[in-house]
Parts: C-alpha cells; sequence; structure tokens
C-alpha cells in the first residue's frame, strides 16, 4: 500500500468544530449552547459573509455577557434580510432605527441602561451597534466619531463589504481601489474606484483614543471571537471592523466566501490586528504570503485589471499597498509594527482603567 | 413656588421635575439656555438618575432620544430651526416607532436666509410627522406643557413637541410658578413602556413593513393621534386639580361669546392680541380670540364651535406656505368647511417681525372693514419689495436678494421697530 | 402698567439690569418681566432690554414703543439711536453721564418733561470706583428707583444679592446706594441739570 501523506489541520483557526481541542479551546460556534442569535430563516443570499460574521460576532458576544445584550442595528443588507417583515430572525432584543445613526441610538441605549443599573442595582446590560460599511464609514461617520469621542460604553462593530450593496452595489468611502461598482464602473481611462480615496476606520477609531480597536474576517473564526469577547472584556468605546466578502457585489462564487476573506488577509490587502487605547498591540501574521492578484483573480470586480485590457500599473499600485500594510503593521512573523503615534486622549482613558 | 427667572430656566426646572434618566443636547439659539439648565441641574446633583449626553449633532440627538426610550427610559430633548430640520429623519422615525420621547422646539425661523429669530417655520415643516405638537402662550404654560407633555407621551406611546416661542418666551424673565416635586410625581408616574428592548424578553424594533400592511401601520398612527384629541383636554382637567391653574387643553376661548370676528392665533403673540381686543371692545367692537394650544392633532370639532357663530375670522400666524399661503389658516379653514364665515390670512412676525398692538389695532380695523386681501402680510415694507422687484426685471446679476434689500433697511438697531 | 427701556451696548450688562429691575419688582410682590431686544449681539454694539412692571399678569409681548421711563447706559448712544422713541411727556429719562444736560445738548428734552424727571448719574464712575469694572447697571437701576419710587432700594440691592455671591454683589449693593443717594439728593435740591 502506497504512502500517502496527510496533513490535518486538527487545531486552530481553520477548524470550527474540532472534537480533539479541549472544550474551552473550542469555539462558539462548536457548541451546542450557542444562541444562534440569527437565527435561520433569514433571507441572506446565498454565500453571505455578512451573515456569518455577524452570527459568529453575536453569539459570541452572548456568550461573553451571559446573554445581557442589547443590539441597534443599521439599515442595510443585514437589517434588511435578517427582518423580513413580518418576520424577524433576531433571538436578542434588537432595533433598527435609521442608516445614520446608529452609533447614537446605542450610545442613547447604553444611557438608559446605566441609569436603570444604579436604580435597580444590578450590572448594565451590554450594547452593541452594528452597520455595513456605508452605514458606518459614510453616513454615519459623524454619530461614529461622536460616540468615539465620548467613549460611551458601546461595542461598534462594521460589517465591511466595500459597498452600498443592498441598493445595488454602490461606491462607499470602504470600496477599494479599482473596484467596480454601479458608481464606479469599469469604463473610461480609470476603470473602477479611484486610487486616493476612502477612509481607514479603524485607524481613525484608533485616533479616537477608545479602548480597543480590532480587525478581523470571517475566515478566522477563532480570532474573531476571541476579538469579541476582549472587545467585551473593556468598558468604553470599541469598534470592531469585519471583513464580509458579498459574493454578488464581489462577482465571486458563492463558496469562495471564507477563501477571499483568507485571501484578503494573506496578500496584506487587509490587516487584522488588534489596538488598545491608540496602539497596535498584536497583529494576526500572514501565514503564507500570496500576491494581490490571487486574491482579486477570482472577484469580478476586478476582472478589468487582467486579460488583454488588463491594467498592470493598477495592479502594481494594489500591490504597493499590500506591501505597504505589511511593512506598518509588520504582518510577516517576526516584524514588528512601525510605530503609529498615539492621540493624547488614548492614554488619558488608559490611564483612568 | 413663584420664582422670578429666565423662561427656558423655568422649562428646564419643569422638565428635571419630571425625572427623566436620559437627557441629549445639541446646542442651537434660542434653546441652549434649557439645556444648559439641565446639564447644570444633573452635573450639581439636583437632577438624579439622569444621563446628561453631550452630542454631536442634532440628528445624534434624536437618535440617543430613540435609543434610549426604546430602552425604556424616559428620555428629552430640545432643539430650534436648523436642528429640527436636521433630525428630520430621526423625527419621523421617533414617530413611526412610537417612542415617547419629549422634545422642547424653541420656535425659531427657517433659513436661507439664516434668520436667529422667532416665528413658527421650523415647527410648522413637522406638522404632518406624526408628533403631537403643542404651542405655548406663556412661560407659564410652557414649562406647565412639558409636565403633561410626558404624561400625554407615554399614555399614548407617541412623542410630544412642546413648541413655545423663540427669545420672546425662552428669554422672557418673569414671574413664574414651579411646582413642587411631590405635586410632579402624583400627576405623572414612572414610565410603562409598551415595547422595550429587554434580554428577558427579546423583540425585533424597527422592521420593515411593506404594501400588505403599511396602510395599516399609517392608519394607526392617524388614529392614536385622534385618541389625543380626547386624552389632551382629560390630561387638562387633571393637571388643573392637581396644580391649581389652566394649562393646555385643546384651545382657549377669550372674548368669543358674543364676537362677531374673532382672531385665531398660536403662541405668545396671543397675549398681545388679547390687550388689542380689550382695547377694542373698550370701543364697542365685538371682537373675541381663539388660541390654539394643540395644532397636532388639530382639534377640528373645537375649533369649529369656537368659531362658528362669528361672522368674520383673521388668522394671524407666523407661519407661511410659501406658494399658497397659511398653514394655520388651511386648517382653519377645513374646520369652518361649509359654514358661511368669512374668513381672512395674515401672515405676521415672520422672522422676528415684532407683533405690535399698533399694527394689530391697524389690521384688525382694516378687517372689521373687509378692506383685507384673503392672504396678506402685516407690515410688508411694500417699497422696499417693490424697488427690489424693479431690480429684478432691470438686470439679470442682481446679487445676492439679502444684501440688496439689506440696503434699504438702514442701520440695523438704530430703531426700536 | 410702567414699562421701562434700557439703552446700552454689547457687554454692559444692559440685559442684566432689566432683569434685576425686574426682580426687584417681584421681590416687592409685583408682576414684572423683562427681556431683550435680540440683536444680533456683539460687545460694543447698541442693544436694548425692556422691563414691564404692573400689579397683575401682563401679556403684552411687543418691544416697548412708549416707554415710561427710558435708561441710556452708554451716552454715545445718543448720537447714533434713537433712543427716545415713543417717549411720552411725562416720561422719566435717566442717563449714565458725568456730563450736564446743555453738555448732552438736552435742553429741550429736559423743557419737555416734568421737572426732575430728567437725571443724569455718573453710574459708571461708581461702579469703577466700587466694581472695578465699567458695568453701570446697578447705579441705574438704583437711580431709577429714587427718582420713580416704583421699587426701593432695599429691593434693587437684594436682587443684585441674589443674582452675585461675596465681593460682586455687596460691590453692586454699593454702587446701587450711591446711585439712589445721588438721584434723592438732586431731587431734594430741585435740581436737573
Amino acid at each position: 500500500m502506497t504512502e500517502t501523506t496527510i496533513k490535518f489541520y486538527q487545531t486552530g483557526t481553520f477548524t470550527v468544530g474540532n472534537r480533539l481541542l479541549a472544550p474551552e479551546q473550542r469555539t462558539v460556534q462548536a457548541s451546542m449552547e450557542r444562541t444562534n442569535s440569527l437565527n435561520s430563516g433569514h433571507r441572506a443570499c446565498q454565500g453571505c459573509g455578512e451573515a456569518l460574521g455577524a452570527r459568529y460576532a453575536i453569539d459570541a458576544a452572548m456568550r461573553i455577557t451571559q446573554r445581557q445584550l442589547i443590539a441597534a442595528n443599521a439599515t442595510g443588507c443585514l437589517e434588511v434580510f435578517s427582518t423580513p417583515y413580518p418576520e424577524t430572525s433576531w433571538q436578542i432584543p434588537w432595533v433598527h432605527s435609521l442608516f445614520g445613526n446608529t452609533a447614537a441610538v446605542a450610545t442613547g441605549i447604553a444611557a438608559a441602561l446605566k441609569v436603570k443599573a444604579a436604580k435597580g442595582g444590578n450590572a448594565a446590560t451590554r450594547v452593541i451597534a452594528q452597520g455595513g460599511d456605508g452605514g458606518t464609514t459614510d453616513i454615519g461617520f459623524g454619530c461614529l466619531s461622536g460616540m468615539f469621542e465620548r467613549n460611551d460604553d458601546v461595542l461598534y462593530i462594521c460589517y465591511d463589504n466595500e459597498a452600498y450593496m443592498n441598493t445595488g452595489v454602490q461606491r462607499s468611502s470602504a470600496t477599494p481601489p479599482t473596484a467596480r461598482t454601479a458608481t464606479t464602473q469599469a469604463i473610461g481611462a480609470h476603470p473602477g474606484n479611484t486610487f486616493g480615496q476612502g477612509k481607514n476606520v479603524p485607524l481613525i477609531a484608533m485616533a479616537h483614543g477608545i479602548p480597543y480597536v480590532a480587525t478581523a474576517t470571517v475566515a478566522d473564526l477563532h480570532d474573531l471571537e476571541a476579538k469579541v469577547e476582549r472587545a467585551m472584556q473593556f468598558r468604553g468605546a470599541r469598534y470592531l471592523h469585519i471583513l464580509v466578502p458579498c459574493p454578488l457585489g464581489w462577482g465571486a462564487a458563492s463558496q469562495d466566501t471564507i477563501k477571499l476573506a483568507r485571501l484578503a488577509k494573506e496578500t496584506g490587502l487587509f490587516p487584522v490586528f488588534e489596538a488598545e487605547y491608540g496602539e497596535v498591540v498584536k497583529v494576526l501574521p500572514i501565514r503564507r504570503r500570496v500576491p494581490v492578484e490571487e486574491y482579486l483573480k477570482p472577484q469580478k470586480r476586478f476582472a478589468h485589471l487582467f486579460g488583454a485590457k488588463g491594467d498592470g500599473p493598477a495592479l502594481a499600485r494594489l500591490q504597493a499597498i499590500a506591501d505597504a500594510n505589511i511593512r506598518k503593521f509588520g504582518l510577516l512573523a517576526g516584524d514588528h509594527a512601525e510605530h503609529i503615534p498615539t492621540p493624547v486622549q488614548a492614554d488619558e482613558r488608559a490611564a483612568r482603567v | 413656588m413663584f420664582k422670578q427667572l429666565e423662561g427656558s430656566q423655568a422649562v428646564a426646572e419643569a422638565v428635571a421635575l419630571c425625572r427623566p434618566e436620559v437627557i441629549c443636547a445639541y446646542p442651537i439659539s434660542p434653546q441652549t439656555h434649557i439645556v444648559e439648565g439641565v446639564g447644570a441641574l444633573v452635573k450639581n446633583g439636583t437632577l438624579k438618575d439622569c444621563e446628561f449626553i453631550n452630542v454631536e449633532s442634532e440628528f445624534a440627538a434624536m437618535s440617543v432620544a430613540i435609543g434610549a426610550s426604546a430602552a425604556g427610559a424616559r428620555a428629552y430633548t430640545a432643539t430650534a430651526s436648523q436642528g429640527l430640520l436636521f433630525m428630520a429623519e430621526a423625527v419621523y422615525n421617533a414617530s413611526g416607532l412610537g417612542l415617547p420621547i419629549v422634545m422642547t422646539v424653541a420656535n425659531r425661523a427657517l433659513g436661507a436666509p439664516i434668520n436667529i429669530w422667532n416665528d413658527h417655520s421650523d415647527s410648522m415643516s413637522q406638522r404632518d410627522c406624526g408628533w403631537i405638537q403643542l404651542f405655548a402662550e406663556t412661560n407659564q404654560e410652557a414649562l406647565d406643557l412639558h409636565i403633561q407633555a410626558f404624561r400625554l407621551a407615554e399614555q399614548l406611546s407617541l412623542p410630544v413637541m412642546v413648541c413655545m416661542d423663540g427669545y420672546i418666551l425662552t428669554h422672557a424673565f418673569e414671574r413664574l410658578d414651579i411646582p413642587e416635586q411631590a405635586q410632579v410625581d402624583a400627576f405623572l408616574p414612572p414610565y410603562e413602556p409598551r415595547q422595550v428592548l429587554d434580554p428577558a424578553e427579546p423583540v425585533s424594533i424597527g422592521a420593515m413593513v411593506g404594501p400588505e400592511a403599511f396602510m395599516e401601520v399609517r392608519y394607526l398612527a392617524h388614529a392614536k393621534q385622534m385618541q389625543a384629541l380626547d386624552l389632551i383636554p382629560q390630561i387638562a382637567a387633571e393637571f388643573r386639580q392637581v396644580f391649581g391653574r389652566d394649562s393646555g387643553g385643546l384651545v382657549q376661548t377669550y372674548r368669543t361669546e358674543d364676537a362677531e370676528t374673532i382672531v385665531v392665533a398660536l403662541g405668545s403673540v396671543l397675549g398681545t392680541i388679547k390687550d388689542t381686543v380689550d382695547e377694542m371692545r373698550e370701543a364697542g367692537v365685538k371682537i373675541g380670540v381663539l388660541g390654539i394650544k394643540s395644532f397636532r392633532p388639530f382639534p377640528l370639532a373645537a375649533v369649529r364651535a369656537a368659531l362658528q357663530r362669528a361672522k368674520r375670522l383673521v388668522v394671524i400666524e407666523k407661519s407661511l406656505a410659501v406658494g399658497i399661503g397659511g398653514i394655520v389658516a388651511t386648517d382653519v379653514r377645513m374646520a369652518m368647511s361649509g359654514s358661511e364665515v368669512k374668513g381672512t390670512t395674515v401672515i405676521a412676525g415672520l422672522g422676528g417681525r415684532a407683533i405690535t398692538k399698533a399694527s394689530l389695532h391697524r389690521t384688525l380695523a382694516a378687517a372689521l372693514e373687509d378692506k383685507l386681501d384673503r392672504v396678506s402680510f402685516m407690515d410688508l415694507d411694500t417699497g422696499m419689495v417693490e424697488r427690489h422687484l424693479q431690480r429684478e426685471r432691470e438686470k439679470r446679476r442682481t446679487g445676492p436678494i439679502a444684501e440688496a434689500l439689506l440696503r434699504d433697511v438702514g442701520t440695523v438697531g438704530a430703531r426700536v421697530v | 402698567m410702567f414699562q421701562v427701556r434700557i439703552h446700552g451696548r454689547g457687554g454692559q450688562g444692559v440685559v442684566t439690569a432689566a432683569e434685576m429691575l425686574s426682580l426687584a419688582a417681584f421681590r416687592e410682590g409685583r408682576h414684572a418681566q423683562a427681556f431683550p431686544s435680540f440683536g444680533s449681539e456683539r460687545t460694543g454694539a447698541p442693544v436694548m432690554a425692556f422691563a414691564r412692571i404692573d400689579e397683575r399678569e401682563i401679556r403684552l409681548r411687543e418691544p416697548i414703543m412708549t416707554p415710561d421711563a427710558v435708561i441710556v447706559q452708554d451716552r454715545t448712544l445718543l448720537l447714533q439711536v434713537d433712543v427716545f422713541q415713543g417717549l411720552g411727556d411725562r416720561a422719566f429719562v435717566l442717563i449714565n453721564s458725568s456730563h450736564t444736560v446743555a453738555e448732552l445738548g438736552l435742553n429741550e428734552l429736559a423743557a419737555r418733561l416734568p421737572a426732575g424727571h430728567l437725571q443724569l448719574v455718573p453710574a459708571t464712575q461708581f461702579a469703577m470706583a466700587q466694581l472695578g469694572r465699567p458695568l453701570p447697571g446697578a447705579a441705574m437701576i438704583a437711580a431709577f428707583a429714587a427718582l420713580t419710587r416704583l421699587i426701593s432700594l432695599a429691593a434693587v440691592q437684594s436682587a443684585y444679592r441674589e443674582r452675585f455671591s461675596g465681593k460682586v454683589a455687596e460691590a453692586n449693593a454699593e454702587v446701587a446706594r450711591l446711585a439712589h443717594e445721588h438721584v434723592q439728593a438732586r431731587l431734594e435740591e430741585g435740581v436737573h441739570v
């Protein structure tokens, strides 16, 4: 009999329900006791990264808070597919107000709970605000910054699929350069989204000096859950930015969602890190570095970069962005992040802890 | 207890007596003294168990109130003019969700052109949003209405806007009766929500509603406001029992029993109108006043009952529906539809233009002789207007309209009026 | 109803003066209302504040068109603003100035009004001496009290003591006393120039 070398990824990030792991090392998703906060029956597309990310994050939050949790949700894909009238797939107390005010609504909930707790003598229920990139980086940005500045006790989770998906894939300030969207079409001299625009909301969150900022993807379940748990250990404003591929909007196969999330990290285009009080404290290193093409090719939103009329210079610029991220954050194992200056508020808030 | 204090400060004390749990504040003239007042009361410990949040915009202010109210807290905010417009999306959201938030609107004109003085254009712009709108005639009524507002809002699960004239009321320093805490506690029980975010009983608030049920949801909102038509007088009656004075209600009549002409208005101008009407009565004119206190829901039956024996109505309003005429007048006309009464609309006091007894005498004298146009503008400087229209006829590049007109005004502040 | 119009410049405490006047009247059991002219305010710009005093509830909400008393906290306004607009023939006028009526060009006004109704008060002098700041409000209101006898000096002082505290309150109370004495002395002498 010939020998075949079998590689088992038996432990760590890639395994969800590994029975060889000690129970305390298993993911929340692996447990029968998980709340399944976003229940089945919602109307998300096949392969929706956001549905996955939301369930992962909220279930983790429900465990760590012992089910004392309220969520405020922005208008967007998550809100629409999770509450198709007359049904709701949420098993937690949940409120949807408007597109741009989720952080403020969460601030209000947190304030109310604080007063109720003081009156009743018990610990306050915790609050999560969640929304897509549109509702967070664009229209919700003012309220988000206000919540950060006041250091309100809210964890804001942004599910970033890099465009306004629910309204038909329009560009947001989270849309990467060269990506095709309905409002940055793949035509003309500079097809797709322009270089030199967009915002790095995790870094902006760090500049507010809030206790905890982290990025994550749906490819690394252990990492994502650990970050939600870590976030809930802090009081004050916290921000979690999760990359959630959208098969429809990205023009990718629905079974590639997790793979694409992994590749975004492995190219360096999406740095995965944690920061406390404005300073990067931990980075999830790239396991096996790949060139950006490997990530971009499976997505039709980048198709115009390839082929006969492909855009070599644009690809090179994207690679340069990835290279810069790797350098700045120290994404290759053994590297250290370049120093990112800490805002004064961060020192003050850290001292208060 | 009687105190001599600023209207805004009195409102702040009244709101504090209502034991609010979350107050969010964004500054805009002329409401700033109200939120500063409550802020100080929280900070010095007078108002306990209350979170005072300095928000980054009016949109945030209403949104924070929405979150707080949804989580079961008694929530309050205040705004005016541009601020009300900036939060408009959230204003509709609050009433659509049925959250009993109370908000003071310190009535101020809407720009452009920017104007910080009083008129009713701001709250009028939101008259269809589903909030209850109450208009205070005096500062005493303003502070009393806030206490009634929390009761009304929570009983109906509908937000309430208390409108008080910016500067004219907010910045007037006068003798006011501030209630005792025990009285307010007797009148206003703790908030019992109809819907609340509670881990023990999870619900989803704010779902999408499609064509299959939207008509019904909107009908229910309308029906609830109709319930307010009964509840507002009830609450006012109970207020009278506990606090010993009349405040609020749907409408107030003054010397209308045998009046042939009735003047209809909202807000602080009613005081000046009553003084004018007293003088006209002394001269033998059969004239009276109808003050509308609840603008939304609009008390069609009460208005009709008050006006039906009059021969002539003069609606004096600090609001303008550009392109058609009066706003209040239109609603009054609806109340009087089918009747023979003659009506005229007088647009007055826009952007803080003072409404004086002298102007009222002139206007009402003309009304008595049926010399007023269907819609007229009180104290309009027709010369200034004509000059500008002529300028526009003569050349294209007439420049910003404000600049062109202000050249005619002369030195601002050199005259009393 | 008694109507007072106060003219001054932004930063001189015109609104506070009106409020103190109304507070003094309140303390003596009357209804009183004070309100500013709501102009675009900036330090140095002409501003007005109004006060109405009555035995019963005041319903009127118009700027004061026919004042029973005019107080001018800054005499330079005489050249710039029609401070006497609507003034009745039996009205009272108080002007913050160390000049004479003739020097201010107000002989005609003095002649029109009853004897003693026009009073000049060196309010800024009193304020600078006691407060160290050119805030003539307390002096003008106390002078008003002496001239019209509508409110008492004690009520004026008590109003300032309620609004302010410590040295500032006492300094204002002293300014009030000095101004009150000044006008009373003038009235006794029958002097009004």
